[in-house]
This record gives structure tokens, sequence and C-alpha cells, in this order.
């Protein structure tokens, strides 16, 4: 593991005055890579995401952004660092049109992101033909569009995605996949949660296995699928 | 023409000042309706923050008045305006600053923030009193009418009056001038944008940089100049006097919740629902029906379905019926 | 059941305070803000109940105290026979029509199935009902309220005892509780409280406008009482013999003090009967649910416990109490005076007694009852003094010396929310905290 570009290492945390939930986890991601975190339902993948975007409090452990020590930052000034998060569930401005979510995305930006805009509906075209339309009245996928969209309007040099692909349809799964490989060749590196672990994994440069918050198994994607444990216990044989 | 002077005479009593008594509720509806959407809880001080506005911009009035500084034909309160919002969003900005912030830190139950906004009306009320006391103030000053109900008799020739005084005028136009910046303000502004970014979620709003501090403040001070009109507006309209605002509360609140709390677009259906169901409900019709119908079925009551001392029992009402079929109000209100 | 060394001392602290008013400003005075502490400690027992025990947010109490102030009135005062040969068997019909009316619309609903054809039928009975109701209602008003408009022009009440009126004030503002309760409590909690706050406004609305109810702004005075009268004690001689023996002479001021001590017994007796039964009620099973409902709705409901049906007891339990204190304060007064019912004094104050107090605690209801009714009372006078050494350095006649001065009165309701704020702030729990 050569210098990651982003890394949470041995994070051990819950939420508020709660249990534990990450126990000893590690997650790091290098430049222009796919990272994917697997695991059951409950596993605390989520809670890894957000440990690693600092909004859960670690009394163990440190995150380091490419070199710099981020564990103490509160997640705008992530943002402003690079990192872009799109949340599990409530990733969209519902009321709000899926322009004024791109543009909300790019809020914290003085400069003009005209270009981006034109970037992100470039990736996800469907988005610029119902740009004026309110972002709560699209389908599943384009919701996720959106959310994808307007992380990505801050120009990150890290997209975190926890399960992008939740409740959409196969055809649409795809799609997103190649957009996600789309955007991890451009540049930015990747950090995803994903519930369908094998397509994911295929993808993956690197994987993580979470159980009860620690880390199970680590390593390439390829080799985690080729990993007859992994299969048996976590890609359904 | 009997028919033209029963329509005269319900324009005069019902539909005119039902504008604008709609207009000032859509206001102060607005108002209500903001911190809902924002800081996330009903706020007990609003009638009192209209109370507040209202007073300083008299007060200046007054001062105005009394330099000999005055807008002609349009009251004086107009030019004093300025000031009384600037007075309003001082009192609630110190307020949130010294009061609201503290339980916004402490991530309290909406219920909470309603109790120590009971405490604050408390303390506006009594500022109020202090200042300026519990009587009734008059500060409407400038021509009182646009067309007296005389000039209108003697224009048309019918035989009832069409009254429409300056302050339903001002009222009237004031409203859709401040609807109109406030919806261009929200929609197009990156700043209005911002605010409905945090009220539609605010997780995603802190993630996307946006700094909540900042958009509380911008509310507040919306906030007090929605009021500050309100109050105005209201003043010049049926004069001042601080327990009527704080009676406004009810009427305000059936406005919000009818039209969905945390919608504006609701807020403002809401405000005139709200008062021409007072307005008609209350009023007597029997000189209408004097005109309609034939002289021997002529009503000998007033014809009034309900007193106007029971005005609040309509709103409520409309309230009540609301809530129970339709929780979320007219427009879909945000009930996060 | 133990209290501790602390909350006796709060107590007594107050105790002392309330005294030491006698001291300075007469015992008229200390007497007075006793008996309105004790009416107010059991209009926050009773909040308290609401709030404390079951997070049920009532700002409505000022209509359930007037609902009692209205049962004094119907029960003590005299039946107005004239007004009653005139109107009283129409009136009857008008409101046994009216009732009849919401009833057979409710049957309607429920009998129908939904649709236009449903609401046409709701709509052409409610008119009709409403018309029917204003045939009969009107021409009685008017005959009931012309039969000696200067005194009566009301129906009067049963000439029964006074005390008979704390039980039927109580039973009045259950019945609207419960009313309300069947329609509101389902609601948030912000919505629970504008609904009551607007119920209250239309109480005190209906009171006022009523006059063959109430008399309306007319006040209905001399209401019958359950102590004896000042004159009467004055004219007794072993009454003054008495006096005499304790030290007083003076005859007006030992019947006055005699009148409002027996009052400040009977308030004791209500207040310690009330507040034993809810400290049994907060450490019965039934108490331990509540405070679980109020902290976990959802949990509790989990647990198969009937939410609203808890809600709706507690609501008008609560409500009723503060029924019988509205009786009570009335039946002190002697009068109903609606003009006087104001949401920030009957309401907003009470809410003061039971957050700084302490909500959830019984006793520290109580106690907050006793400490802002006596602060609410002497904030005045001392406001005054405060001013008077403020704008001392000011000349006399100048504009805002007069200002100053003149507006002390004014100084509680900033003072009162101050405190509200303060406590809230820097100690949520109350004087007295939850067990
Ligand atoms: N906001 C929260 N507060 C407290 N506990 C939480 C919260 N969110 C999740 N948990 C708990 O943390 C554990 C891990 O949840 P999560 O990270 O969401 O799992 P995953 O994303 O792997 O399905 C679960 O036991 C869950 O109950
Ligand atoms: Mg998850």
């Amino acid at each position: 593991m050569s210098n990651p570009f982003l890394i949470g290492e041995n994070m051990t945390g819950g939420y508020g005055r709660g249990a534990d939930i990450l126990h000893d986890c590690t997650i790091s991601v290098a430049k222009g890579e796919i990272a994917v975190i697997v695991g059951p339902n409950g596993a605390g993948k989520s809670t890894a995401m957000k440990a690693v975007f600092g909004m859960l409090n670690l009394h163990k452990g440190s995150v380091r952004l490419d070199g710099e020590d981020i564990t103490k930052l509160a997640p705008q000034a992530r943002v402003a660092k690079g990192m872009g998060f799109v949340p599990q569930t409530q990733n969209i401005f519902t009321s709000m049109t899926v322009e004024e979510n791109l543009e909300m995305g790019a809020f914290i930006r003085t400069d003009d992101f005209s270009n981006t805009l034109s970037q992100v509906y470039d990736l996800f075209p469907i988005l610029k033909e119902k740009r004026y339309q309110a972002a709560g009245e699209l389908s599943g996928g384009q919701r996720q569009q959106v959310a994808v969209g307007r992380a990505l309007m801050t120009k990150p040099k890290l997209l975190m995605l926890d399960e992008p692909t939740a409740g959409v349809s196969p055809i649409v799964m795809d799609e997103l996949f190649d957009r996600i490989i789309e955007v991890a060749r451009s540049g930015i590196s990747i950090l995803m949660v994903e519930q369908n672990a094998r397509q994911a994994l295929e993808i993956a440069d690197k994987g993580y296995v979470l159980v009860q918050g620690r880390n199970r198994f680590t390593d390439s994607g390829k080799a985690l699928l080729a990993d007859p444990e992994v299969r048996k216990s976590f890609l359904g044989g | 023409m009997e028919f033209l002077n029963a329509f005269v005479a319900f324009s005069n009593f019902v539909i005119v000042p039902a504008i604008a008594y709609g207009s000032q509720l859509a206001l102060g509806a607005l108002g209500v309706t903001l911190i809902y959407g924002i800081l996330r809880f009903s706020n007990f001080a609003h009638g009192d923050t209209m109370a507040f506005g209202a007073m300083v911009t008299i007060l200046v009035t007054w001062w105005f008045q009394s330099m000999g500084i005055n807008l002609g034909p349009m009251p004086t309160a107009l030019l004093a305006l300025p000031f009384g919002i600037a007075g309003a969003a001082l009192l609630v900005l110190a307020t949130d600053r010294m009061v609201y912030r503290f339980y916004r830190a402490q991530k309290a139950a909406p219920v909470i923030l309603v109790i120590v906004s009971m405490g604050v009306m408390f303390v506006m009320n009594g500022l109020v009193r202090f200042i300026i006391g519990p009587d009734g103030q008059q500060f409407a000053d400038g021509e009182r009418f646009i067309i007296s109900a005389r000039n209108f008799k003697t224009m048309t020739g019918l035989s009832e009056g069409l009254a429409f005084r300056t302050s339903q005028a001002i009222t009237i136009v004031t409203a859709v001038i401040v609807v109109a910046l406030l919806f261009w303000f929200l929609n197009k502004t990156r700043t209005g944008k911002s605010m409905r970014a945090f009220s539609d979620n605010e997780d995603l709003a802190l993630l996307s940089g946006i700094n909540p501090e900042r958009v509380v403040a911008y509310t507040w001070i919306i906030v007090a100049a929605l009021a500050t009109i309100a109050g105005v507006l209201y003043g010049l309209d049926k004069g001042f006097k601080p327990f009527t605002y704080f009676q406004l509360l009810l009427p305000i609140f059936a406005s919000a919740i009818v039209g969905g709390l945390g919608n504006p677009l609701g807020a403002i259906a809401g405000g005139f629902v709200i008062a021409f169901s007072e307005v008609t409900v209350t009023y007597a019709y029997k000189k209408v029906l004097i005109y309609l119908l034939p002289e021997s079925l002529e009503p000998s009551t007033l014809v009034q379905l309900l007193s106007t001392d029971y005005k609040f029992a309509v709103s409520f009402a409309i309230l009540i019926i609301v809530l129970l079929f339709k929780p979320t109000g007219l427009f879909k209100g945000n009930t996060a | 059941m133990s209290i501790s060394m602390r909350n006796i001392t709060l107590f007594l602290i107050v105790g002392a305070l309330i005294f030491g008013s006698g001291f300075v400003q007469g015992w008229n005075t200390a007497l007075l803000i006793l008996n309105m502490g004790l009416i107010s400690a059991i209009m926050a027992l009773g909040v308290n109940l609401q709030w404390g025990f079951a997070g049920l947010f009532n700002i409505g109490v000022m209509g359930f105290v007037a609902l009692g102030g209205l049962a004094a009135v119907l029960v003590s005062m005299p039946p107005t026979t004239e007004a009653w040969a005139v109107g009283g068997l129409r009136m009857g019909i008008a409101l046994l029509t009216g009732v009849a009316t919401i009833v057979g619309a409710g049957n309607l609903y429920r009998r129908m199935a939904p649709g236009n054809k449903r609401t046409l039928a709701m709509i052409v009975f409610l008119i009709g009902g409403f018309l029917l109701f204003r045939f009969l209602f009107d021409p009685a008003v008017l005959a009931i309220e012309k039969v000696n408009p200067a005194g009566t022009g009301y129906l009067g009440g049963l000439g029964l005892p006074v005390l008979l009126a704390w039980p039927v004030g109580g039973l009045f503002a259950a019945g609207a509780a419960w009313v309300i309760g069947k329609t509101a409590l389902g609601l948030r909690s912000d919505y629970l409280a504008i609904a009551t706050l607007g119920i209250a406004e239309i109480i005190i609305a209906i009171m006022k406008n009523e006059d063959w109810l109430t008399r309306g702004v007319k006040n209905v005075v001399g209401i019958p009482r359950p102590v004896p009268y000042e004159v009467d004690l004055q004219a007794s001689e072993a009454f003054l013999n008495r006096a005499a023996s304790f030290g007083f002479h003076d005859p007006v001021m030992a019947s006055t003090l005699y009148v409002k001590l027996a009052y400040a017994g009977l308030f004791a007796v209500v207040l310690v009967i009330l507040l034993w039964l809810a400290e049994k009620a907060l450490n019965s099973p039934w108490g331990r649910m509540m405070r679980a409902i109020r902290d976990n709705e959802i949990a509790a409901e989990a647990m198969g416990k009937d939410v609203t049906a808890r809600h709706l007891q507690i609501f008008i339990l609560g409500s009723a109490i503060c029924g019988i204190a509205g009786a009570m304060m009335t039946t002190m007064d002697s009068q109903l005076t609606l003009g006087t019912y104001q949401p920030l004094r009957f309401t907003f104050l009470i809410w003061v007694m039971v957050i700084v107090g302490g909500s959830g605690n019984n006793w520290g209801a109580v106690l907050g009852g006793f400490l802002i009714w006596f602060l609410w009372v002497e904030v005045e006078p001392m406001g005054a003094k405060l001013m008077e050494l403020i704008t001392a350095p000011l000349n006399d006649g100048y504009w805002l010396k007069d200002h100053l001065q003149n507006s002390v009165a004014h100084m509680r309701l900033l003072t009162m929310g101050l405190i509200l704020i303060l406590v809230l702030r820097f100690s949520p729990k109350g004087l007295i905290p939850e067990k």
C-alpha cells in the first residue's frame, strides 16, 4: 500500500455517547482508483463513511488526506479540501430543481462554475433535460444522478458514494456503474459502499469486507472475488 | 341597478376589507412559515415582533411629523418603515444571539424552542407596553380616502357607496411588492436558494458548505422586515394596540398551517382563505339582501351568521378542519 | 415520598417572602397573595399533569379557568325566574336543536359512504340545523336579555351552595377537554398548542358575548360566598370578642383577615387533596406508564400502549383541575369579570410557574405557583421603587422621568419573560427537578 490518497486508519468510535460501532477499522483509497466497501446490513459501512467525513467522534485513529491529517476538520472544511460525499439517504434537495441542486453543490465555489455544470450535464444527459424540474419528482435512478452530480460540482479530488445504486433497476445500475468508472478515469478517487457486492468488486481496485465494524477481508477486488470464503459468506456462493 | 347596489355594498364591506386583511395575514404568516422552515419551530413571539416593529415605526413617524416631514397624501409611516424594520431586525438578531442560538447548538427539541419563544413573547410584549404603553395609538396621516363613499355615489349615481381607503390601497400594493421581492429573493439569489436548501435538507446543506448561522441571520432579518411591514399595515388600517397584535397570532398561525407550514406560497393562500372566511361569515348581509330580494321578503334581522366577536372562531374552525382532513395543509408543508 | 432538605428550604423561603410582605405591606396583602398563590398552585398542578407527566402542550388554560368561573355563576346565582319564564323553554329547545344538529351530522358522516353525496347531505343538514337553531335561539336571547338588563338580563343560576361549583367547574372543564382532546390530541405538539390557544379564545369570546348566559362584559357580581360576610362578622359580638382576645381591636381589619383566612383554609384543603392525588398518580403504574409514553411515544406504542387514550385521560384530568381552580378563583372574587381574562395572565403565567417550579414534579409546580404569583404581585411595587431610584437624578416633570415611572406597571411582563428564559437556559429542570 504505497502512500494512499485518503486513509482512515484504525478508526474506533460511534454515535454520540452510544457504544462503539467501528473497531479499529481502516479504509483507504489510492489516487484515481476505486475502493469498495461491502458487508452485511448494519456492518457499519455507512458509519465508516461518516467517520471518514468527520461526522462522527472518533476516539481512536486518524484520517489523512494526501498526507495531511484532517481528523479534526469539520465536514464543511473537508468539502473545501476536495472531498465530496453522497450520503445513503436524503442526498438531494427534493423541493429544488435539478439545476438548483447542482448550484447548491457548488455553493462554496466563488469562481465561475458553468464549466463544471456542463461537465455534469455531459456525464448525466438526463439531468440537463430535467434541469428545471423539482428533484423530488424524479425517478430513483435520476435522483441518484442528481446526488452524484451535486457532489461533483465542487470538483472534488475524492468522491465518496454510499450505496449509489440503492433502489434502482439493474439497467440503470449498470449505467450508473459506467458513469462512476468514467468519473474515476478523469482522475477522481472513489470510495464507495455497495450492496451489489459482486458487481462492485468487479470494478474495484481495492475491496473491503466489513463485519460488525471490523475489517474482515481486505484485498484487490479481483482477489476478493476469487476468495472462496468471501464468495461463500458474502457473495452468495 | 339594485343588483349593482348590492354588489357595491358587498365589495365595500366584504371584498375590499377582506383583501386588505388577507394581505396583512399573508405577510404575518410568511414570517411564521419562514421561521418554521429554517429554524424549525413555531414562533409564538411573532405577534409581538410585529408590534415591536410597528411601534418603532410609529415613534419615528411621530418624530417626522413633529419636524414637518411628510409624504403628502401618503402616510408618513411609509417613510418611517425602514427604521421600524431596522429596529425589529436588531431586536430579533439580538434575541437569536442571546437566546435561540444556545438551543440550536444543543439541537433542542422544537417544543422547547416553542416554550422559549413564549418567554421571548413576554419580554417583547413587556418592552412594547413599557415604551409606548398598552393603549391604542393613531399614526395614520395623509389622505384618508382614495375614493370616499360620497364621491363614489355622486360619480356613479348609485345609492350605495364604495369607500376605498388609502390604507387599504397601500396594504394591497405593498403586499404585492413585498411578496414579489421575497419570491425573487428566495428563487433567484444565491442566498435565497441556500435558505431554501437549508429548509429542505439541513444535513445536505451543511455538506454543501452552506453556513447555517448565515442562513439563520438572513432569515431573522427577512422575518423582521415582513413582521414590521405586516404590523404597520395592520396598524394603518385598523389602529395600533399592542394586545391586538398578540391576538393576531391565532389567525396568522391558522393561515400558515392551513397553507402548509414551511411553504411560503401556502402562507399567502392561507392568509386569504382565513381573511375571506372571517369577513364573509361575520358580515351582516341585511344591506345586500335588501337590494336583491323583493320587498315582501326583506329580512327583519341582520342576517349575520356569527357576530364579529366570533371571528377567531372562524379561523379556528377552518384550522381544525384542515388539520383533521389534510394535516400537511392545502399546499404541502414542511412536516419534518 | 420524601422531600429533601433543599426542597423544604425552598418552600420555607417562599413562605418567608409572603410572610415578609405581610410585615411590609400589611397582612391583608399577604393573605391576598397567599390565596391567589394557592389557586395558582392548583392551576400549575393541572398544567404539570399535562406537560410534566405526559408532554401535552396545552396553552388554553385560560379557557378552562373561565369555564370554572362560569360554573360558579351557574351553580350559585339565584335563577332569574322571569327570564326563565319568557325564554327558558325556547332556549332549552334551541340548545338541544344545536346539539342534535352536531350529533346528527356526525352520524351522517359515519353512516353514509364517502363521496359528493355525503358532503352535500352534510352541508344541507348542517345549514338546515343552523337555521332552525338560530330561529329558536335568537328570539329566546332577545327575550331573556330584555328582562331587567341592568340587573340581570340573563337566566341566572341554580341558587345552590357555591362550594358545589368547584367540582362542577372541574366537570365543565373536563367536558370541554374531552371535545378538544378527541379532535386535537393526535396532532403534533405545536398544532395542539395552537388548537388549545384558539379554544381558549373562543370560550372567552362566547362567554363575553352570550349575555343571556353570563351577562357578558356586564359582569356577574355578588356571587354567594362559602364564608361569612365581613359586615355580619363586624356585627357579631362573639366574633369581636374572639378577635380582641387575639389582639385585633379594629373590627374591619379583623373581619377582612378572618374572611381571607377562611378562604385560605378552604383552598389549602383542596390543594392538599389534589396534591396528594397527583403524587399518588405519579408514583402509580399509571404515572410511570405516562412518563414512559412521554419519553418515547413510539416505543410505548410498540409495546401495545394506547397512547391516544392515555393522553386523552390526562388531558381531561389536568384541564378539570384548572376548571376547579377557576371556580375557586371566581368564588373568592365573588364576581365574574370576563374582561380580565387575558392569556398572558391566565395561560402563559401558569406555564412560567410550571417551568420555573420544575416540570414533572408536583411539588415543583406548587412551589412555582406560589413563587411566581408572589413575584407577579410584587414586581410592580419593587419596580416602582427601583425606578424611583434610577430616575432620582432626573428633574421632576422631565418627560422621561414621568414616562419611566408611569410604565412601571409593564415591568412584570418583562420580568416574567426574563425569568422564564433564564430558567430554561440555566436550570431547565426547574427549582425542584423531576425525580
Ligand atoms: N445515527 C445513528 N445513531 C446511532 N446508531 C446508529 C446511527 N446510524 C446507524 N447506527 C447503528 O450503527 C450500526 C451500523 O449502521 P450502518 O453504518 O448504517 O450500517 P450499514 O451501512 O453497514 O448497513 C447499526 O447497528 C445501526 O443501528
Ligand atoms: Mg448503510
